[in-house]
């Protein structure tokens, strides 16, 4: 079973139970912010993205004081699955339960494209169905998504193999010009050193369906579905 | 009604005449109290009570057996089938944006979204129409930066995809900004709330954010007056957006209308509280009793004055069914809003404000609803007309590198790619974006069904000031061109009229002629007109704007595969044009941009003719003989060639070759004739498509085929084949991408 966290101003909630529920007929259902519990029926719980709280003081500042983020740590310190995709991501950032933060783009400005990432780790619940290496055409939509950690962390990130996506070309090169947001090490996705939370600034739920052109996304969900199969 | 005096000097300031005064009295049968002077004058004022439309806005024909819901309500709704509806509206927020561009056209994003789920809708998209003056201009870079980064904070924020829209760049918006806002959203077809306050006794409950001294005479002072040099102390006007509070007010809504709880709603947008108990009750034929105290502050010391006219964002107004009050809280409390009973239905007709139980205002609803005043104000053809109508061809000197007078077109903003734009609006939210933007239309998929929505706004301005009747039936015409080089079958359309001063003769002429045009062409492209805006004084220091009714269609596609986009697909297919090239080069672009020129006739229009070429694009993409469509206009056949060769993910060049037929080079290549289409096509369907194009008497022409990495036109006149075009694909992407991002100097 999926869980899907409402918070106040969460955005692409419909999105992601759309996929989940119509595209992979998966089990799925919304965890309202102010539970306190994480029923023991999820297996994997996603953090939507959109504006949490409007985002109006920093993005995830205050989504991360939700009474669900304490239940989602436990859940997640329990071995559970967690995904937070773009303002999920930027909450587990706020909520310390990955390491870094994140500022605005470079440019200053909301960017919503179609972007590559390489795949840099397969052995996560949310890889295991990419190669490695291999490159993925997804979509964002964020105006603070570049990522920031000290030197050290940074370090600590590559040594325990915490980097899953990096911004590259299509042919799977790290440059500037694919780096949309200035992200360090262009970094697009981290997880934790156990790997069973991720957070990701490109959207999968946007394109795993060929009507939109772009079905890459799959790949993520398609490895989630798996890891909770067997 | 113990207040401020109402003095002669004040109906003045207010900006209501003599005889509206005299009008109101004998309403009342004695003077009025200053807030109802307050309220009188917003529900009275241009913007509210379309006074000086209404008498031609009755031309347009509104009906059709797909229609649900025409002009009147918050927004129009067609029948999309399956049980579904599609409500749509465009709204203009041209004032405060020229004031304040980030909160105008912030505000402006938020209103529309209001009115769309007002009724029932969840919202599913927005497309916006914006005009400035030049971008050498630095006041026009800070205003284009404002307006675009206004629409993406509120429109990304609250979630609903911008997938698309039209920009244009004139001296005449130098003055006066225009930023029009689309939005469609679905509902059930038997699930379509409306804005009435019906049933004796039911309760009035105020819902969304606290009222503010925010936005007073928004609708009356800002948006129903002539800019002049004091405009920017008018700032205070102007609303402040908040889309995560209109975010929670849109689901707490949805959730509400999904029970059985409410029997009316509506939005509290211009003119505020005023406006949405007026007309609430004007409609349903009751009163409404509101008690001012009640009403949710986030200033204290507010007068009822304030309180009436404040135009305070995110809130609505609900009538309730009597004893779901508790319900009704219980939502809207899960979603952190205030939900709170400030009055109910009365069956006398009259709007009765309280503060703390004495009387400040009481005055017939329907008085201020619908019994306004209506003016057929004077009319005249300007005498410019003859003049500017007026062009001798045999003085245009016919350029010497064609080359460069395309890469100078591709470059000019209006133009260019607006890339820029839209990568700054989250276009894909809801996962419903089929097309993503830059194609002739945005389409959206429906979900739960086989079909899409097919949606576009647009506008020529040059056109309808160079002769109004016919600019305004050439904008309904490409907008349902755009339709069906998408896929879609036109449905109806809501219009944004924006034009100058109707006091002036001149201006009201257009407006007449505009409002002819476009009901000529409806009918003949059987697109009804379901809803709309009208916004006058585009003026600063009384110059005023070109005539420019925008206009926006939505359209169906039964299936959603067979969708179809402008840009060329596989290198061997042939390129066809339906329609006729014509020596059409008044109010072009090329005019324009080359010779310095607006001037001439716009092109001319055949409606039947129109009519077929629709006729066969729609059929030809149904039965999947075609690989492109693409509607030829701005900058004509070089431009759209263009387009079609780099606007998609992958670029490709095209080969051409064009017999003249007597036609003057410039014409044939950047002349703007209507009723043209673009397709390429398989060359195994291409007598298929000839046959369809044969039967309905539709022109057409193979002119090349999709091949390599250049664009190269040859031409054929007066019996000599030379080339006119000969240049890089990448050369022109990059001249056409980036041009944009250079003026605003983010490279």
């Amino acid at each position: 079973m999926f869980g899907i966290v409402i918070f106040p101003g969460s955005n692409c909630d419909h999105d992601c139970y759309h996929v989940l529920k119509h595209v992979f007929h998966q089990d799925v259902e919304f965890v309202w912010h102010k539970e306190e519990n994480i029923d023991k029926r999820f297996r994997v719980i996603i953090l939507p993205g959109g504006f949490s709280y409007g985002d109006y003081l920093r993005t995830g500042a205050i989504a991360r004081f939700s009474p669900v983020m304490k239940a989602v740590e436990r859940f997640a310190k329990d071995g559970g699955i967690v995904l937070g995709i773009c303002n999920g991501f930027q909450i587990l950032l706020e909520a310390g339960l990955l390491p870094g933060v994140m500022i605005r783009n470079k440019n200053i400005k909301f960017i919503c494209k179609d972007i590559y990432v390489r795949v840099e780790k397969t052995d996560t619940p949310f890889t295991k169905e990419c190669k490695t290496g291999q490159t993925l055409r997804l979509p964002i939509a964020h105006a603070e998504g570049n990522y920031y950690a000290d030197p050290d962390t940074l370090k600590s990130l590559e040594k325990n193999k915490q980097i899953v996506f990096r911004y590259t070309t299509k042919d799977g090169e790290i440059t500037e010009e694919a780096n949309p947001n200035g992200a360090k090490d262009n970094i697009a996705g981290i997880c934790n050193r156990e790997g069973n939370i991720i957070g990701m600034m490109p959207h999968p739920e946007r394109c795993s369906e060929a009507i939109l052109g772009n079905e890459d996304g799959r790949f993520i969900f398609k490895s989630l579905i798996k890891t909770i199969i067997f | 009604m113990n207040d401020i005096k109402v003095t002669k000097e004040l109906i003045e300031a207010h900006g209501l005449t003599e005889e509206e005064y005299e009008r109101i009295i004998k309403i009342l049968g004695r003077e009025l109290s200053y807030t109802e002077l307050g309220i009188f004058t917003v529900m009275w004022s241009e913007h509210c009570s379309y006074k000086s439309s209404k008498v031609h806005l009755k031309r347009f024909s509104t009906e059709s057996p797909w229609v649900i819901q025409g002009p009147g309500e918050n927004a129009g709704v067609v029948d999309i089938g399956d049980g579904l509806a599609a409500v749509f509206k465009m709204e203009s927020h041209n004032h405060p944006s020229f004031i304040e561009p980030y909160q105008g056209a912030a505000t402006g994003v938020g209103g529309i979204l209001r009115d769309i789920f007002t009724m029932g809708a969840r919202p599913v998209a927005s497309l916006n129409s914006l005009r400035f003056g030049l971008l050498e201009k630095a006041r026009h870079k800070y205003l284009f930066n404002g307006v675009v980064s206004g629409i993406a904070g509120y429109g990304n924020c609250i979630g609903v995809p911008t997938v698309g829209g039209e920009i244009y760049f004139n001296d005449t918006y130098n003055g006066n900004i225009l930023v029009n806002v689309f939005n469609i959203g679905i509902a059930k077809k038997d699930r379509i709330f409306k804005g009435k306050a019906s049933g004796i006794g039911n309760p009035v409950i105020y819902v969304g954010s606290k009222t503010g001294r925010d936005g007073i005479h928004g609708a009356s002072l800002l948006a129903s007056h002539e800019f002049d040099e004091k405009s920017e102390e008018m700032r205070p006007t102007v609303q402040v957006g908040d889309p995560f509070t209109e975010k929670l007010l849109l689901e707490a809504c949805l959730e509400l209308m999904d029970k059985d709880l409410i029997v009316g709603i509506q939005d509290m947008g211009a003119a505020g509280l005023t406006s949405s108990t007026s007309e609430m009750a004007g409609r349903a034929g009751t009163g409404i009793e509101i008690e001012l105290s009640l009403v949710p502050t986030r200033e204290a010391g507010m007068t009822p004055y304030e309180l009436m006219l404040s135009e305070s964002q995110e809130r609505m107004l609900i009538v309730a069914k009597k004893g779901k009050e508790k319900e009704v809280e219980d939502i809207f409390k899960k979603w952190d809003l205030e939900a709170v009973v400030i009055g109910k239905v009365t069956k006398d007709g009259i709007l009765r404000v309280k503060d703390r139980g004495a009387i400040v205002a009481e005055i017939p609803a329907k008085a201020l609803s619908e019994e306004g005043p209506a003016y057929n104000r004077p009319m005249k053809r300007p005498d410019y007309q003859d003049e500017i109508q007026r062009l001798d061809l045999s003085k245009i000197l016919l350029p010497g590198d064609y080359n460069d007078v395309l890469l100078r077109i591709l470059g000019s903003p209006t133009i260019a790619s607006k890339e820029w734009v839209y990568e700054q609006y989250d276009h894909m939210v809801r996962t419903n974006t089929v097309i993503l933007p830059g194609s002739d239309a945005g389409v959206i998929r429906v979900k739960g069904t086989d079909k899409a929505l097919a949606i576009t706004v647009n506008c020529n301005s040059r056109y309808c000031f160079l002769d109004t009747f016919l600019g305004g039936a050439l904008t309904v015409a490409e907008a349902a061109r755009n339709i069906v080089c998408s896929g879609g079958k036109p449905l109806a359309i809501t219009d944004c009229l924006n034009f100058g001063n109707p006091e002036k003769p001149e201006v009201m002429w257009q407006f007449s002629e505009a409002i002819d045009g476009i009901r000529e062409a409806c009918s003949k492209l059987k697109t009804p007109v379901v809803s709309g805006n009208v916004s006058f004084y585009n003026e600063t220091t009384d110059k005023g704007i070109y005539p420019t009714p925008i206009i926006g269609m939505t359209g169906i596609i039964d299936d959603v595969k067979k969708t179809m986009t402008q840009w060329f697909k596989r290198e061997g297919d042939m390129i066809v044009l339906l329609g006729k090239n014509e020596e059409d080069l008044g109010g072009s672009e090329y005019l324009y941009i080359i010779h310095g020129l607006e001037k001439g006739s716009p092109p001319s229009l055949d409606l039947n003719r129109e009519v077929m070429i629709q006729q066969v694009c729609l059929q030809a993409i149904k039965q999947g003989l075609i690989n492109s469509a693409h509607d030829c206009s701005e900058g004509g056949l070089a431009v759209a060639l263009t387009e079609c060769c780099i606007s998609g993910k992958e670029s490709i060049g095209a080969e051409i070759d064009i017999e003249g037929e007597g036609i003057r080079t410039d014409a044939l290549l950047f002349g703007e004739s209507a009723s043209r289409i673009l397709v390429s096509v398989k060359e195994n369907n291409l007598e298929d498509l000839r046959r369809m194009a044969e039967a309905k008497d539709v022109p057409i022409s193979v002119i090349g085929k999709v091949w390599g990495d250049r664009l190269k036109i040859q031409l054929t006149v007066h019996g000599s084949r030379f080339t006119a075009i000969d240049l890089k694909i990448r050369d022109l992407e990059d001249q056409w991408r980036g041009s944009i991002r250079r003026y605003v100097g983010d490279v």
